[in-house]
C-alpha cells in the first residue's frame, strides 16, 4: 500500500473515532442537560426538582428514558404516516449536524505519531483538530442546516392531523426563518473582520488580549450583533420567553401534541440539542469559542481548550436556563414585529458601522 | 348587497378565500383552570367567534340545599368557589342571619374578617400565580404558592381544613381562634408586604408582561355595568364599587382600607388591583388582629333553625366579585330555594367580548383575567 495512503486511513479512523467519541458524549450530556435544566429551575422557584433517582437525582435521565422505551407508541388515526415519522428524525439530526463544524478544540491529537515503528500523519483533512469538518463555508451550512430543522416542526405540525399541532408549525415556521435573517446578518460584521466564514477561523482570529486583560472576543468589538444573535438565537430555539412553537398555556404542546414514546423523546433531546448548538455557535462567534488563557502551553494544549470551550457553552445553557425561569413568555405577532421591525434593520446599521469598529480595532 | 357584505367581499378580494378553523379549547386545556369549553373560530391566529360551553362541574349544589337543613348547607356552600372557602360561608350565614335578623357578636364579625381576608389573599394570590404562568412566566407561581401554603396553614390551625374550612356559623363561629394564631399570623402579616414587593419585581414593570396584558382583554367600564361584571375586573375598569365599603356588613366599616381602582380596564389593571387587593386585605387583617373585640365568638341557638317565612338576598364582596345569596323560605327547616349568584359565572359572560377580533394569545390571557372558578360557575 502507498504510504501517503496509510495516512489517509490513519487520519479517517481518528476522525471516525471522533465523530463516535462526540456523539456518545453529546448524548450522555443531552440527557444531562434536561436534569440540569429540572435542578435549575427548581434552585430558581424554591423548590428541589427531581433528586430522588440516584444521589442528587443523578439517575434521573436513565429512568426518564427507559420510561419512554416503555410508552406506547401512538400514531394518530389520519395521520399522514410518513411525514409524521420524518419529522422528530429530521428535527433531532439538524440539532446533532450543526456540531459537525463547530470548533471544540485547537488541536486534540499530535500531528504526527509512531505507532508500531511507523510514524503516521494524522493531519490529513484536519483530523488532528477540534472539529469534526474544518469547512470554509461553515457559516453557511449552519444555517442551511438550521433551515432543515425547521422542517421538522413545519412537518410534525402537519403530520399529526392535529389543529393545534398545526398552529405550532405555522408559528415555528415564521418565526425561525424571520429570526434566522436576523442571525444570518448579525454575523455579517464578524465575516467582514476575519474574512473567513470557517468557524475555525473566526476563533483563532479571537485568540489575545488587549492590554493583556480583555480577551479579543467579537462580543466587545461587535456588541450589536452580539445582542441580536443572542436574541434570535432565543427564538430559533424555541425556549422562553420565545417559546410559542410548544407554548403550553395556548397550544398545550404546539407541534409535538401528538407524539408519544420515543419520538416525544426525540423531539425533548433535540429542543435541548439544538439549545447546545445555539450556545456553542454564540461561544463561538462571540465568546472565543475555545480560546482562553495558556491553550498554548505545550501539554495543556490538547485538553484546556476542549475544557474552555465546554465551561463557556455551559455558561451559556445555563443562561438559556436562567432566562426561562425569569420571563414571561412574548406574543407571537410581538415578536415578528420585533424581528422585522427592529432587529433587522439593527443588524443593517450594525453591517454599517462594522468598517468603522474594525478601523477603531485596527483589523483594517 | 348590504354594506356589510360588499366590505366582507372586497376583503376576501383583497386577501383571498380564506377559510376559518374551529378549535375546542377545552374541557381539557391547560389554561381553562378547570372544565371550561370554549369552542373557538380562528382566522389564522384570529380569534373571530368565541362561544363557551359550561356545564362540565354541575353538582347541583343549589337543588341539594333544598333537602338540608340550613345549617347542613354550609359545606355545600365551600365547594362553590373552592379557592375562597370562607367567603362562600361568611356570604350564606349573612344571608340567613339577615332572614333571622339576628346579628353576630363583634369578636365573631372580626374573626369572620379575619378568615375570609386570609382567603381572600390565598385566592388572589393563586390567581396572580396561575395568570402569570399562563403568560409563561413559570417562577412567580412557585413563589406565591409559598405564601399561600402558610395562609393554608392558617385556615388549617383555625378551622381544621385547608380549602374548606365549613366554619362558619348562622349567628357566628363554630369555635374561637386558637391561643397561638395571633402571634403567628402577626408574624406573617409582617412579612407579607415585602413578599408582594417581590412578586412586582418579578412582573409589574416587566417589558413582555406589560406588552402581554397592557390592552389586552379590553372591557370598558359601561360595558361591565352592562354585562353586570363585579370585583377586581369591575374595579379595573375604574368602577368604584367594593361591597365592603359601599354595603358594609360584617363590621367592615370599623376597618381603613382603601378601595383600588385603576382606570386601564385591561388585564393588566385587573393584575394590579389585585396586587394591591392583597396589601388592603394584609392592612385589614392586621387591623383585625390588633383590636379584636373580647366576648362570644356568637350567639346562642337553640333548637332547629326555622327561619320566618320570607325571601332575602345578601351580597357581600369575594375575591371575584359580589356573591350573593337568594333565598326563599316557607318557615320549614329546609330553604325553599337557594340561589347563588356567582360572580365568575357572571363575569365569564364578558370572554367573547373580550377576545372577538383579537389574537389567540390574548384570549388566553384575557380568560385568565376573570379569574375563573368552574366549581363557581356550573355550581
Amino acid at each position: 500500500m502507498p504510504e501517503s495512503n496509510m495516512d489517509l486511513v490513519a487520519s479517517v479512523i481518528l476522525i471516525l473515532v471522533k465523530i463516535g467519541v462526540f456523539f456518545a458524549l453529546f448524548m450522555l450530556i443531552l440527557a444531562y442537560v434536561t436534569l440540569l435544566e429540572r435542578r435549575l429551575l427548581g434552585f430558581f422557584q424554591e423548590r428541589y426538582g427531581p433528586n430522588r433517582v440516584g444521589w442528587q437525582g443523578l439517575l434521573q435521565p436513565v429512568a426518564d428514558g427507559i420510561k419512554m422505551f416503555m410508552k406506547e407508541d401512538v400514531t394518530v388515526s389520519e395521520a399522514n404516516k410518513a411525514v409524521y415519522i420524518l419529522a422528530p428524525i429530521v428535527f433531532v439530526a439538524a440539532a446533532l449536524m450543526t456540531f459537525s463544524v463547530i470548533p471544540f478544540g485547537d488541536v486534540i491529537w499530535p500531528a504526527t505519531m509512531e505507532i508500531g515503528g511507523r510514524v503516521y500523519n494524522f493531519t490529513l483533512a484536519n483530523a488532528n483538530r477540534g472539529v469534526i469538518a474544518d469547512v470554509n463555508v461553515a457559516i453557511l451550512i449552519v444555517f442551511a442546516i438550521s433551515s432543515i430543522g425547521i422542517y421538522g416542526l413545519i412537518m410534525a405540525g402537519w403530520g399529526s392531523n392535529n389543529k393545534y399541532a398545526l398552529l405550532g408549525g405555522v408559528r415555528a415556521a415564521a418565526v425561525m426563518i424571520s429570526y434566522e435573517l436576523a442571525a444570518g446578518l448579525a454575523l455579517v460584521g464578524i465575516i467582514m473582520t476575519t474574512g473567513s466564514m470557517s468557524l475555525m477561523d473566526i476563533v483563532k482570529f479571537q485568540g489575545g488580549c488587549w492590554f493583556g486583560v480583555i480577551p479579543k472576543w467579537f462580543c466587545f468589538t461587535q456588541p450589536l450583533a452580539f445582542v441580536i444573535f443572542l436574541i434570535a438565537v432565543f427564538a430559533e430555539t424555541g425556549r422562553t420567553p420565545f417559546d410559542f412553537t410548544e407554548c403550553e398555556n395556548e397550544l398545550v404542546a404546539g407541534y409535538q401534541m401528538e407524539y408519544s414514546s420515543m419520538k416525544f423523546a426525540l423531539f425533548y433531546l433535540a429542543e435541548y440539542g439544538h439549545m447546545i448548538a445555539a450556545s456553542a455557535l454564540t461561544v463561538t462567534f462571540f465568546l472565543g469559542g475555545w480560546q482562553g488563557p495558556f491553550v498554548d502551553v505545550p501539554g495543556l494544549n490538547y485538553f484546556l481548550p476542549v475544557i474552555y470551550f465546554c465551561v463557556k457553552t455551559f455558561m451559556l445553557v445555563f443562561f438559556f436556563i436562567w432566562v426561562r425561569a425569569t420571563y414571561p413568555r412574548f406574543r407571537y405577532d410581538l415578536l415578528m414585529k420585533l424581528g422585522w421591525k427592529v432587529l433587522l434593520p439593527a443588524t443593517l446599521v450594525n453591517i454599517l458601522i462594522s468598517p468603522f469598529t474594525m478601523k477603531l480595532f485596527g483589523y483594517l | 348587497m348590504a354594506e356589510p357584505e360588499i366590505r366582507l367581499h372586497q376583503e376576501k378580494r383583497k386577501r383571498g378565500e380564506t377559510e376559518t378553523m374551529e378549535i375546542n379549547m377545552g374541557p381539557q386545556h391547560p389554561s381553562t383552570h378547570g372544565v371550561f369549553r370554549a369552542v373557538v373560530e380562528l382566522d389564522g391566529e384570529t380569534v373571530v367567534k368565541v362561544v363557551p360551553h359550561l356545564g362540565y362541574l354541575h353538582r347541583g349544589i343549589e337543588k341539594i340545599a333544598e333537602n338540608r337543613t340550613y345549617h347542613q348547607v354550609i359545606p355545600l356552600t365551600d365547594r362553590l368557589d373552592y379557592m375562597a372557602g370562607a367567603s362562600n360561608n361568611l356570604g350564606y350565614c349573612l344571608t340567613v342571619e339577615k332572614l333571622l335578623g339576628i346579628e353576630v357578636p363583634p369578636r365573631g364579625q372580626y374573626i369572620r374578617v379575619i378568615l375570609t381576608e386570609l382567603s381572600r389573599i390565598s385566592s388572589h394570590l393563586f390567581w396572580a400565580g396561575a395568570n402569570a404562568h399562563d403568560l409563561g412566566a413559570m417562577t412567580p407561581f412557585f413563589f406565591m404558592v409559598r405564601e399561600r401554603e402558610q395562609i393554608l396553614f392558617f385556615l388549617e390551625m383555625i378551622t381544621g381544613s385547608r380549602l374548606t374550612p365549613s366554619f362558619f356559623r348562622v349567628g357566628g363561629m363554630s369555635m374561637d381562634l386558637p391561643p397561638e394564631f395571633r402571634d403567628e399570623c402577626m408574624k406573617f402579616i409582617k412579612n407579607f408586604p415585602p413578599r408582594v414587593d417581590e412578586y412586582e419585581t418579578l412582573l409589574t414593570e416587566n417589558k413582555i408582561w406589560k406588552s402581554r396584558t397592557q390592552g389586552v382583554g379590553y372591557l370598558s367600564a359601561e360595558d361591565c355595568i352592562k354585562l353586570g361584571i363585579s370585583g377586581p375586573m369591575a374595579r379595573a375598569a375604574g368602577i368604584d364599587w367594593d361591597l365592603r365599603k359601599n354595603q358594609p356588613y360584617s363590621s367592615y366599616d370599623k376597618f381603613d382600607f382603601k378601595t383600588v381602582v385603576y382606570h386601564g380596564c385591561d388585564a393588566y389593571d385587573r393584575y394590579r388591583v389585585r396586587m394591591m387587593e392583597m396589601r388592603q386585605s394584609n392592612e385589614i387583617i392586621r387591623q383585625a388582629l390588633e383590636s379584636l373585640p373580647e366576648g362570644d365568638h356568637s350567639v346562642t341557638m337553640k333548637g332547629t333553625l326555622k327561619p320566618p317565612a320570607g325571601e332575602v338576598y345578601m351580597a357581600i364582596e369575594a375575591p371575584r366579585g359580589e356573591l350573593g345569596f337568594y333565598i326563599v323560605s316557607d318557615g320549614t327547616a329546609q330553604p325553599f330555594r337557594m340561589k347563588v349568584r356567582a360572580p365568575t359565572f357572571v363575569n365569564l359572560q364578558s370572554l367573547p367580548k373580550m377576545c372577538e377580533g383579537k389574537l389567540f394569545s390574548d384570549m388566553v390571557a384575557a380568560l385568565s383575567s376573570v379569574d375563573l372558578v368552574l366549581a363557581e360557575v356550573d355550581r
